[in-house]
C-alpha cells in the first residue's frame, strides 16, 4: 500500500437516525475506537475514545453537556469540537470531521 | 382465670389503635371481639383521598392485614354491624342476630359524612366521602360521566375535589362561606390556595347555600337558595361529620353531640367506653388521628387497670394533602386584640405564614407554600414555649435543617431566610447588598433593599446583620453562600424550593427556568438535580439515565482502563452453591480478570469489557448489586442467632429483610448498613450509615457511622423492641436523610451538620415517622431490576453498551 497521509477517507459508521442522543457511541475501526456523540441540537461530533488524561481512560460514557464530555473517570471537561481540555486541566484528544449525508453517518479518517 | 371478654364496635383506626396498644401492654388480657360494618380489615382512612387522587390503592392502606386478627386470637366480624348494646345484660346483638357478651366494652363507630337536609340526596350520584365504598363509587362514576360538584371548601371537600379532577372530571366546589377552610386558614392563605386550586383546574362558587338536588333517579344538577342552578352528574357531600351515636343513645348512654366520655374515656354506663371520632370530650369531638390515637393509650391503660395520666384534649394540627399544595395550620387561625401575629407574606414566591403569639406563647399557626417549620413550630404551640427571647425570625424559620438550633443567630441564619417579612427580603439578599454596594447603615440597606422600610420590626436584625457582615467575619461570609454548582447563583436549599414550588418535571426545565449559564448543565448539577427531581416527585418523574454519571448510568463500576466491574446482589452477604458456580463459571466463560471479595461481603467481578456487560448479567441471572450507586450498598450481617452460641437475634434474616425492602432507592451518597447479633459488632455495625446491634430483646440501632474518608463512629438513635419498629425506624430515618441532605452528603457529615437531637426530636413523632415512611414506599415503587431491564430493552441495550465493529469500507 502507498502511503497518503494526506487523503482522508469517508467511512460510513451508521444511521445518523437511530443514534441515541447524549450518550456515547464506541465505534471500533480496526485499532482505533472511536466515539461518537449526537448532540441536543442534532449535530454528530467523534472524538477518539481515550481520554487525554495521563492515566487515561475512555470517554464514551462521560456525561454530555451541550458541546462537551465530561470524562467519566477523572471529570475533566473535554470540548467535542476541537478536543480540547478547558481550564484548570490541560491536553487535548484527537478530533474526526462528522459528514452527515442521507442519513448515514460519515468519518473523515 | 377465666379471661375477661373484650368487645369493640368498630374496626376503625380509634379502635384498633386501642387493641394494639392493649395487646402491647397486657397480650393475654381479653377475648377480644370486634363488629365492623365495612367488608375490610383496619385500614387508614386518612389516605382516601391519595387512593381518589391515584397516589395510591386500597389494599395498600390497609393497617392492619387478616393475619394480624388472626395471629392475635381475635375474632373479627366484618361486614356486621352492631344493632342494640344492652347495659344491664352486658350483650351487644348485631344485625345478623348474633349476641355476645362482653365484661368491657368499647364503642369506636367513628362518624359519616353529614347529609345536608335538602331534597334529592337519595338520588343515584350523591355520596359523601368517608369510605372505601364512597371511594369506589366516585371512581365508578368517574368512568362514565364529566360533571362533579363538591359542597364543601373544607379539608375533605378540596381532596375529595382534587381527587375527581385526577380521574378527569370537571369538577365545581361550593362553599357556604365566603373563602376556603375558614376553620383552618386566614383570608390571605385562604385565598393563596384558591389560587394555586383554579390553577389546578378547580372551579369555586362562594356563598352559595344548596337547596335541592335535581333530577329523577339520577342526579342532573343542583339548586341554590338565590334560585340559580348547576349541572351536574355527581354530588359529593362533604360539609362536615357527625358521630355515630344512634346505637348509644339507644342503650341509654349520655350523648351530646357524641358520646359523652370523662378524662379517661369511660361512659356514664358502667364497663362501656368511647373512643375517636363518636366520643365526645370536654364538649370537643376530634376528627384527627392523633388525638384518637392519644385516647387509645389513654383508654387501654385504664380498661387493664394500670396507672395513667388523665387525657386533657389535643391541640391538632391540619395538613391539606392536595398536589402541589404545602399548607399547614394548627391552633388559632385569627388575629384578635389579645394576639399579636407575626407575618411573612411573600407574594412572589407564594409563602405566607403567620404564627399569633399570645402572653409570649405561640397560639395559632397558619403555613403556606413552606411548611417545613411546622413540626417546630406545632411543637412550641403544645409546649406553651415561651417566646419572648427569641427574635421572630427564629421562631419562623429553621432553614432546611437546622431546627435543632433553639436560637438562631445571625451566623446560623440560612440565606434564604427572610429577614423582612414585609418586603419578602431574604438575609442573602442584605448581605450581597452589603458587600456589593458597600453599604454601612441599617438605613443604608432599606433604601436599597427594602428590608424595614414598611413596619421597621426587622430594622435590629438587619443591624445585626450589617454588623457581621462587615465585621472580622467577614470572608466567611462572603463564602458562606454555597451554590449547587458554577451553573448557577443558587443554593441547593433554593433549587429544591423552587422545584417544589414551581412542580418542575425535569433537569432541563429547572436549567430553563432559574437562568443557569450553561444551558445543559455540568457533571456536577445534573446528578444532583436529577436526584432532587426524583425525590420531590417520586411518581411522577421520569428518571434521565443521561444526567447519571457514568457508573449509574451503566449500572457497573468503570475501572480506569475503561472495563468495568460486576457485583451481583447477594442479600446480606448469604450465597449457595448455585450462586457460586454460576460466578465461576461466568468468570471462566468471559475471561474475567479477577474476582474478589468485598468489604461489603459480595463477590466482584473486576475488568469485563463494556461490550461483554449484557451477556455477563444474563448468564449470572442475578440481580444488581448496585455497588456503584448512589443508594443502599450493603446490608452486611453476622451469622446471629441462626448459628452463632452470641447471637441474640436472626440478624441474617433481618439483613436480608432490609436488604431487599432498600435496595435500588435513590439516596443523596452511598448508604450502608450492618446487622450484628451483639455488641461484638462482627458486621462492624458502628461505622455503617445505619447499624444494627442485637440485644437481648430488642435492637440497637445507631446512625452517622462511617469507614471511610469521614472515619466516624456511630450514634446511637434508639433502642427498638421489634423487627417491625426497626424497619419502620430505618424507613423514616432514610426518608429524612433523602429530603434534608445535599446530593453527595453522606450521613455522616449530615447528621453532624444538622444534628443528632434533632433528627431524634423528628423522629420521635409517631405522626411524622408514619408520613417519612408513607414518602418512602411511594418511592421505592419507582425502580426496576436495571439489568434485568437492559437485557429486556433493546433500545438501552443498543444505547449503552453496543459497541460497532465497521469494516474499512470506502464510501
Amino acid at each position: 500500500m502507498i502511503d497518503m497521509p494526506q487523503t482522508l477517507t469517508k467511512v460510513d459508521v451508521g444511521n445518523y437516525q437511530t443514534l441515541a442522543h447524549q450518550a456515547g457511541k464506541v465505534i471500533r475501526l480496526g485499532e482505533k475506537e472511536i466515539a461518537l456523540f449526537k448532540l441536543s441540537t442534532g449535530e454528530v461530533k467523534a472524538v477518539e475514545n481515550k481520554s487525554p488524561h495521563p492515566k487515561g481512560g475512555t470517554l464514551a460514557d462521560g456525561l454530555v453537556s451541550g458541546s462537551f464530555v465530561y470524562c467519566p473517570l477523572y471529570d475533566w471537561k473535554i470540548s467535542l469540537n476541537d478536543g480540547k481540555v478547558q481550564a484548570p486541566d490541560e491536553g487535548q484528544v484527537k478530533t474526526y470531521e462528522v459528514i452527515v449525508e442521507d442519513n448515514r453517518i460519515l468519518l473523515l479518517i | 382465670m377465666e379471661k375477661k371478654h373484650l368487645v369493640l364496635i368498630g374496626n376503625g383506626m380509634a379502635g384498633v389503635r386501642v387493641i394494639e396498644e392493649i395487646l402491647k401492654l397486657t397480650p393475654d388480657a381479653f377475648h377480644i371481639t370486634i363488629f365492623g360494618n365495612e367488608p375490610y380489615p383496619n385500614y387508614n382512612r386518612i389516605q382516601l383521598s391519595n387512593v381518589l387522587q391515584g397516589k395510591t390503592t386500597v389494599d395498600e392502606i390497609f393497617l392492619n392485614e387478616w393475619e394480624w386478627y388472626r395471629e392475635n386470637n381475635i375474632t373479627l366480624y366484618t361486614n356486621e354491624a352492631v344493632a342494640k348494646i344492652n347495659p344491664q345484660l352486658k350483650t351487644v346483638v348485631s344485625t345478623t342476630g348474633r349476641i355476645v357478651a362482653y365484661d368491657e366494652l368499647i364503642i369506636a363507630t367513628g362518624s359519616s359524612s353529614f347529609i345536608l337536609p335538602v331534597p334529592g340526596t337519595n338520588k343515584q350520584g350523591v355520596t359523601g366521602f368517608r369510605d372505601i365504598q364512597d371511594c369506589e363509587n366516585m371512581m365508578e362514576v368517574a368512568r362514565t360521566y364529566k360533571k362533579a360538584v363538591v359542597i364543601g371548601g373544607g379539608l375533605l371537600g378540596l381532596e375529595a375535589a382534587r381527587g375527581l379532577i385526577d380521574l378527569g372530571m370537571d369538577v365545581h366546589v361550593v362553599h357556604l362561606m365566603p373563602h376556603l377552610m375558614e376553620r383552618q386558614l386566614d383570608k390571605t392563605a385562604a385565598t393563596m390556595l384558591k389560587e394555586e386550586l383554579e390553577a389546578q383546574g378547580m372551579k369555586f362558587l362562594f356563598e352559595k347555600q344548596t337547596s335541592e338536588i335535581l333530577g329523577d333517579d339520577r342526579v342532573t344538577g343542583l339548586r341554590f337558595n338565590d334560585g340559580t342552578e348547576i349541572e351536574t352528574d355527581l354530588v359529593v357531600m362533604a360539609v362536615g361529620i357527625k358521630p355515630n351515636t344512634q346505637l348509644a343513645i339507644e342503650a341509654g348512654i349520655n350523648v351530646n353531640r357524641g358520646i359523652v366520655v370523662n378524662d379517661f374515656m369511660e361512659t356514664n354506663t358502667p364497663n362501656v367506653y368511647a373512643v375517636g371520632e363518636c366520643a365526645e370530650h370536654r364538649e370537643i369531638t376530634y376528627g384527627m388521628v392523633a388525638p384518637l390515637y392519644e385516647q387509645g393509650k389513654v383508654l387501654a391503660h385504664r380498661i387493664l387497670g394500670l396507672e395513667v395520666a388523665p387525657y386533657e384534649g389535643s391541640v391538632t394540627g391540619t395538613q391539606l394533602k392536595v398536589s402541589d399544595v404545602d399548607l399547614y395550620s394548627a391552633g388559632e387561625i385569627i388575629d384578635d386584640k389579645s394576639t399579636k401575629a407575626i407575618k411573612v407574606h411573600n407574594e412572589f414566591e407564594g409563602i405566607y405564614k403567620k404564627i399569633l403569639v399570645r402572653d409570649n406563647r405561640v397560639v395559632g399557626i397558619v403555613l403556606y407554600g413552606d411548611t417545613k417549620d411546622s413540626t417546630k413550630l406545632f411543637r412550641m404551640l403544645v409546649d406553651k414555649e415561651d417566646v419572648s427571647g427569641k427574635t421572630s425570625a427564629s421562631i419562623l424559620d429553621s432553614g432546611c435543617c437546622g431546627g435543632s438550633q433553639a436560637d438562631m443567630s445571625v451566623d446560623s441564619m440560612p440565606d434564604t431566610e427572610i429577614v423582612c417579612g414585609c418586603n419578602g427580603v431574604s438575609k442573602g439578599t442584605i448581605v450581597e447588598a452589603i458587600q456589593t454596594k458597600g453599604l454601612t447603615t441599617v438605613d443604608q440597606v432599606s433604601s436599597c433593599t427594602n428590608a424595614g422600610r414598611s413596619c421597621g420590626r426587622c430594622k435590629g436584625l438587619v443591624g445585626e446583620i450589617l454588623a457581621y457582615t462587615l465585621g472580622d467575619s467577614f470572608d466567611a461570609t462572603k463564602t458562606n453562600k454555597k451554590t449547587l454548582c458554577g451553573c448557577t447563583t443558587l443554593s441547593r436549599d433554593e433549587v429544591v424550593a423552587e422545584i417544589k414550588e414551581k412542580g418542575m418535571m425535569s433537569t432541563k426545565e429547572v436549567m430553563n427556568v432559574l437562568g443557569w449559564n450553561n444551558e445543559e448543565g455540568c457533571s456536577k448539577c445534573r446528578p444532583a438535580l436529577n436526584y432532587y427531581l426524583g425525590m420531590l416527585h417520586p411518581e411522577e418523574y421520569l428518571d434521565e439515565r443521561d444526567s447519571r454519571l457514568v457508573n449509574e448510568k451503566m449500572h457497573a463500576n468503570i475501572q480506569k482502563d475503561g472495563t468495568y466491574s460486576v457485583v451481583p446482589r447477594m442479600y446480606g452477604g448469604v450465597t449457595n452453591a448455585e450462586d457460586l458456580k454460576k460466578i465461576a463459571e461466568v468468570t471462566e466463560k468471559y475471561d474475567i480478570p479477577l474476582v474478589k471479595l468485598t468489604g461489603g461481603q459480595r463477590i466482584a467481578l473486576l475488568g469485563v469489557k463494556k461490550e461483554d456487560l449484557t451477556n455477563v448479567w444474563e448468564d449470572l441471572g442475578m440481580p444488581s448489586g448496585y455497588a456503584y450507586g448512589k443508594t443502599l450498598r450493603t446490608v452486611k450481617t453476622c451469622v446471629g442467632s441462626q448459628f452463632c452460641r452470641y447471637g441474640t437475634q436472626d440478624t441474617m434474616q433481618l439483613g436480608i429483610d432490609l436488604e431487599k425492602k432498600f435496595e435500588r432507592l435513590d439516596t443523596p451518597h452511598k448508604f450502608k448498613m450492618g446487622v450484628s447479633g451483639c455488641p461484638r459488632n462482627c458486621a462492624e455495625s458502628g461505622i455503617k450509615d445505619m447499624g444494627i446491634v442485637g440485644i437481648d430483646g430488642g435492637f440497637e440501632l445507631y446512625v452517622g457511622g462511617n469507614g471511610g474518608t469521614d472515619l466516624r463512629a456511630g450514634d446511637l438513635l434508639c433502642t427498638l423492641k421489634t423487627e417491625q419498629e426497626v424497619m419502620d425506624m430505618i424507613s423514616a430515618y432514610i426518608q429524612y436523610y433523602r429530603e434534608t441532605a445535599n446530593y453527595l452528603e453522606r450521613t455522616s457529615t449530615w447528621i453532624e451538620r444538622v444534628g443528632l437531637d434533632h433528627v431524634k426530636e423528628v423522629l420521635q413523632d409517631a405522626e411524622v415517622r408514619k408520613e417519612l415512611t408513607t414518602k418512602l414506599d411511594r418511592s421505592l415503587t419507582r425502580y426496576n431490576e436495571p439489568w434485568n431491564e437492559a437485557l429486556k430493552n433493546q433500545q438501552i441495550r443498543e444505547k449503552y453498551y453496543k459497541t460497532e465493529e465497521i469494516p474499512e469500507v470506502l464510501v
